[in-house]
């Protein structure tokens, strides 16, 4: 009916992956996503890659922002990415990187399908506004 | 075939990706989702439905992650409804079950949604009924609500629930907590969690007085006398004796209380023994048929209040907004009331003329 109101909400799951312990990052980002109006799941630490990609596929998650410290990025994502791809849910996340990640992995880590790679002294203010500018329409 | 058609078919074949995306559909009200949500219908009614509700930091999602990990042990697919607060300024949430559900990852069959309050008017309680719809349409032999005790919102969201467990822990006040109305009157089966913890003995016995109490007041019906043997030997709760005793006793149900400790597992199979046990008594005492009825009705009611609601919204945006109509209640040109007799009245010709019409 014509009165329907859509109540869509940008929904971001904020991932740790792998064997590194700093979080502090993570619970910033999700803190101003959660400000920024956002649903935000939290993973929550030391997770392996399929407990990341079958959060994302059960929470049916617009945004992927996956926090990285350990330098394991180039073989955790893609494992990741590998998951999305078999569940059908790659080509409408937006997969975010977050971190420390060298200059000379980015190439690699956008050829897997990663959207943006935010580095040490981004913005929060310009994570979201790059969320709000490239979330899937669904 | 059109998309939502194929949606359908994908989730009833079991695509999980099929399931998450209907439930989204559900929660952002898109367009075409009550065509998506009718047709589940006819492939519902198969899960069990189980509540758990309780105050902050009670152990709840510890509990259902045990309860989803034995459920899995025993050859059964789950699905949680884990529900969170959102802000009521921004709307922003951050849903944080889903990280104690440490025991099933890795496990698709443990299918984990977690969900925040969006809408107004109950909106919540409709799409955490209708995202039971689609996990019950999906297969899902057990369906698990979490959600935090805190109001009367929560209270109509485990209602959607067959058996409502209610989250107990230790020394969470004096007993005049327990005479209390709301969240305690819903339980199906309390659960006292941390149980290892000092002062569990004390909240298992004034819990134990409480339902003593109910049960003198003659509130359950014909059962009391039986209820206090039930009472006295809730240490070892055994659900057969009940079962197999006169017709009369299986009209009544005692609120069993089941003690857990819920970060070692222990007690959740005494807990879903308790969860059986009611559904066996919703099922024998016919309570079960009254429950969906009114459940239904509820649902309807909830549709109905929402859709009137967007209405009179529409309307009110058509007027130029409600802020002009405030700032002359403000202005102490009018009143509230007066401006709700005016916006309404129109409806209310609308509707004398179409029984005229019926007649």
């Amino acid at each position: 009916m014509s009165s329907e109101q859509e109540q869509e909400s940008i929904r971001c799951l904020v991932a740790k992956v792998g064997l590194d312990g700093h979080d502090r990052g993570a619970h910033v980002i999700a803190r101003a996503f959660r400000d920024a109006g956002f649903e935000v799941i939290y993973s929550g630490l030391h997770k392996a890659p399929e407990e990341i990609v079958q959060a994302a596929v059960q929470e049916d998650v617009d945004v992927l922002g996956i926090s990285i410290l350990s330098g394991a990025h180039d073989t955790l994502i893609p494992k990741i990415m590998d998951g999305l791809e078999e569940y059908g849910a790659k080509e409408d996340t937006l997969v975010l990187a977050g971190g420390v990640i060298p200059e000379e992995d980015r190439a690699e880590l956008k050829a897997e399908g990663v959207a943006a790679i935010f580095g040490p002294g981004t913005s929060v203010e310009e994570t979201i506004e790059f969320v709000r500018e490239n979330a899937p329409e669904r | 075939m059109n998309a939502d058609e194929e949606l359908l078919e994908d989730l009833l074949a079991g695509e999980h990706r099929a399931l998450a995306r209907v439930i989204s559909k559900i929660e952002n009200r898109s367009s075409g989702y009550r065509d998506l949500v009718s047709e589940l219908y006819a492939h519902t009614g198969d899960a069990d439905v189980i509540g758990v509700t309780g105050s902050p930091g009670a152990g709840k999602s510890t509990l259902v992650d045990k309860l989803a990990e034995t459920y899995r042990d025993r050859g059964e697919t789950v699905g949680v409804i884990a529900i969170d607060p959102s802000s009521p300024f921004t709307g922003g949430a951050v849903l944080g079950d889903r990280i104690r559900m440490a025991s099933t990852v890795g496990d698709m069959d443990v299918f984990v949604r977690s969900m925040s309050a969006r809408g107004t008017l109950g909106g919540l309680s409709t799409a955490t009924a209708d995202a039971v719809k689609a996990m019950d349409a999906f297969g899902k032999d057990k369906i698990i609500i979490e959600t935090v005790g805190a109001g009367q919102n929560e209270i109509d969201i485990v209602r959607t629930a067959d058996t409502v467990a209610v989250l107990v822990p230790p020394g969470s006040g004096d007993e005049i907590q327990t005479l209390k109305a709301g969240i305690l009157e819903i339980a199906d089966v309390f659960v006292v969690n941390k149980a290892d913890r000092d002062g569990a003995d004390r909240t298992v016995q004034e819990l134990r007085d409480m339902i003593q109490l109910d049960e003198g007041g003659g509130m359950a019906g014909g059962g009391g006398h039986h209820s206090q043997e039930v009472i006295d030997a809730h240490d070892d709760w055994d659900p057969e004796d009940d079962v197999d005793d006169a017709d009369a006793d299986a009209e009544t149900w005692t609120t069993p209380i089941v003690e857990t400790v819920a970060t070692r597992g222990e007690g959740v199979d005494d807990l879903l023994e308790a969860f059986a046990d009611h559904r066996q008594y919703l099922v024998d005492s016919g309570e079960h048929a009254e429950q969906v009825r009114g459940r239904y009705a509820e649902e309807i009611r909830t549709l109905l209040r929402e859709d009137v609601h967007a209405m009179l919204e529409d309307r009110l945006a058509a007027a130029g907004g409600v802020d002009d109509l405030a700032e002359a209640v403000r202005q102490g040109e009018t009143d509230p009331y007066s401006i709700a007799d005016d916006v309404l009245a129109p409806v209310e010709t609308c509707l004398e003329d179409l029984e005229i019409d019926d007649g």
